[in-house]
């Protein structure tokens, strides 16, 4: 069989452009694709921060007077940058569920078969999703604070616990975007991003003090980078030395976001499925 | 445009070395039962998908070599009405433009040409979710033309669609094939690829079993019919072999119905003789009729099936199955009434 179609037309086609910038705005065309759509469901985000508001009451309220924690004597103190970092990992979880929407729907098909920089869905979704946390982060500093809670210390200091939160964040949100892209329907995206989500947050010291954990989950717990990263949060919010723990929580972010950035984009842009 | 593909899926063979090439300007209908892969095709030439062997072309640009390059210039219209619902119908083409890396002003002016195009200009204002599904097939079709493609790709366009929108999107793939926009269509409707079809490609277990116009394959399987419609489906053998001596070939019992076809070459004065036939051998019959042979002869002449049965094998393994359950379900309810 042979080729019919050769372009000899002499006006042949110009190629599409592409190169760096075009990559940046790609990621950015997807970005706004999500953003675009955020004021016109304002469910999306009602419910993605009436959940930790929630939380941040229940804890407070409820286990408040019956938890006591070394070195702290008000338990808000203490409660709240864990509640921050929680929420903000579960918010993670609308990654995966997103791409697998646009998986199933047919709209990745589309996107794959455009010109375009194939990454630049994923980095888009990311994007949004990050901003949709920093939003959601927001609506709970404002209830954490009209319950009691304040920075302890300099606004530095609250500003750099609050760039640890949204990078580690950042980070988890491209572990759901590889399960995003690898599981096959939305209610599987679902429930497979919170299955790692629950453990990871809660045998941590988010809301306990490790030791008073049993003696075999303790060294589970005090290893679980999301310790690392509550800790270090928590310091920096109450005015104390985080030390080498806000390093260490920028080098995971950076490792975890690197591996499965380069996962998921492998996965999406592949041409197996 | 396609040489010599094939794919496997583990055991499946989904593709066996299919070959198919669509004139410039022309539709070519890729026709074949579900599971034939059909879509297999469709997402290898559209890269979304690499062949195990064989070679794509697109524009004489090989899709595995240089998929970006191919991307391109073609325009994909997938099986799901691949819309962000939460975007007006404007604000999806001018998305889709701005991934074609266009101009953004004539990303905007292409999203409203199409608007106009397909009927949309009234409703490119309103989010996509609150559109019917005609309306989104419209727009979705909309969004794969508006990087201005050489080839666009039709995977099933009215899969879904009521039966009105249906003939809607007829008159809508019927006016891209009149622009000259080069068309590959696929679907497992007869009626559909014998009305907007240029040439048809018959493909079925991976594999291309026809090729031509569609007056071609019905040529190809004798142009004239007579159907009887029995009062006893049960005769239909006794039927065919009292008309053999006037059928062109050997005629068909449709199955699941009461209906037997014979394919004849003339059809003037067969109506009263075939009656005359039947009612000497002694058959039951409630009509005789002739009519034109359609796509679905070709795909029975050439496959031993309809075309709609989707799994010719899986009818032994249900009628099996149907004799086992009531034995098990029924002793252990009588034993319990017992006790």
């Amino acid at each position: 069989m042979t080729v019919t179609e050769q372009s000899t037309d002499p006006a042949a086609r110009e190629e599409i452009p592409s190169g760096v910038i075009w990559a940046i705005r790609d990621c950015w065309t997807e970005a706004s694709r999500h953003l675009r759509a955020l004021p016109r469901n304002p469910e999306v985000l009602a419910f993605s921060t009436i959940q930790p508001v929630m939380f941040v009451l229940l804890f407070a309220y409820v286990f408040g007077g019956a938890i006591n924690v070394p070195g702290y004597d008000d338990y808000k103190q203490f409660l709240m940058p864990g509640i921050f970092a929680q929420t903000v990992l579960f918010g993670t979880s609308f990654t995966a569920v997103g791409l697998a929407e646009d998986l199933s729907k047919g709209i990745a098909d589309r996107l794959r078969s455009l010109p375009m920089f194939g990454p630049a869905v994923l980095i888009g979704r990311t994007i949004y999703d990050t901003i949709r946390n920093l939003i959601t982060f927001v609506v709970m500093l404002a209830v954490a604070f009209a319950i009691g809670f304040r920075f302890e210390g300099t606004l530095g200091e609250a500003l750099a616990a609050t760039l640890l939160l949204m990078s580690f964040a950042y980070a988890f949100t491209w572990v759901n975007a590889y399960l995003g892209v690898s599981v096959g329907s939305v209610e599987a995206a679902n429930s497979a991003s919170f299955i790692w989500i629950f453990p990871i947050t809660f045998v941590s010291s988010a809301f306990v003090d490790p030791s008073s954990m049993p003696s075999w989950l303790e060294p589970i717990a005090r290893n679980n980078p999301f310790t690392t990263a509550t800790d270090a949060v928590r310091a920096l919010y109450n005015g104390r030395p985080a030390g080498s723990d806000f390093w260490l929580v920028l080098a995971w972010s950076a490792g975890i976001t690197l591996v499965f950035a380069f996962l998921a984009s492998r996965k999406f842009t592949s041409s197996t499925r | 445009m396609a040489e010599g593909l094939s794919k496997r899926f583990g055991e499946t063979e989904a593709l066996v070395g299919v070959d198919f090439e669509i004139e410039k300007g022309k539709v070519l209908g890729l026709l074949g039962p579900n599971g034939a892969g059909k879509t297999t095709a469709v997402r290898i030439l559209c890269t979304l998908l690499k062949p195990d062997s064989g070679r794509a072309l697109i524009d004489g640009i090989n899709v595995v070599a240089q998929p970006r390059r191919a991307r391109a210039r073609i325009g994909l219209t997938g099986q799901f009405a691949a819309v962000e619902e939460r975007l007006t119908g404007f604000e999806n083409l001018q998305h889709v433009g701005r991934l074609f890396h266009l101009p953004t002003s004539e990303a905007r002016r292409r999203a409203r040409e199409l608007l106009e195009r397909f009927d949309l200009v009234d409703s490119g204002d309103r989010v996509a979710k609150t559109y019917s599904g005609g309306m989104r097939r419209r727009l979705d079709i909309a969004m794969s033309l508006i990087g201005g493609p050489s080839v666009l790709f039709l995977d099933e366009p009215t899969t879904g669609l009521d039966p009105r929108s249906r003939v809607g999107m007829w008159d809508v793939i019927d006016e891209l094939g009149r622009a000259g926009t080069t068309t590959l269509l696929t679907t497992q409707y007869l009626d559909e690829a014998d009305r907007l079809a240029d040439e048809i490609v018959v493909i079925d277990h991976g594999k291309v079993i026809a090729r031509g116009t569609a007056e071609d394959l019905k040529r190809r399987v004798g142009g004239e019919r007579v159907e009887v419609t029995l009062a006893d489906p049960s005769d239909a053998g006794r039927v065919i072999e009292l008309l053999a001596h006037r059928a062109l070939g050997t005629g068909q019992a449709i199955p699941g119905t009461n209906v037997v076809t014979i394919p004849v070459e003339d059809l003037s004065g067969i109506v009263p003789a075939v009656v005359r036939d039947l009612d000497a051998g002694g058959v039951k019959v409630l009509d005789v009729g002739t009519r034109g042979a359609t796509l679905d002869d070709v795909f029975f002449a050439l496959t031993g099936r309809p075309a709609e049965d989707e799994d010719g094998d899986g009818d032994p393994q249900d009628g099996s199955g149907a004799e086992v359950p009531p034995t098990a379900a029924i002793y252990p309810a009588q034993a319990e009434a017992r006790s």
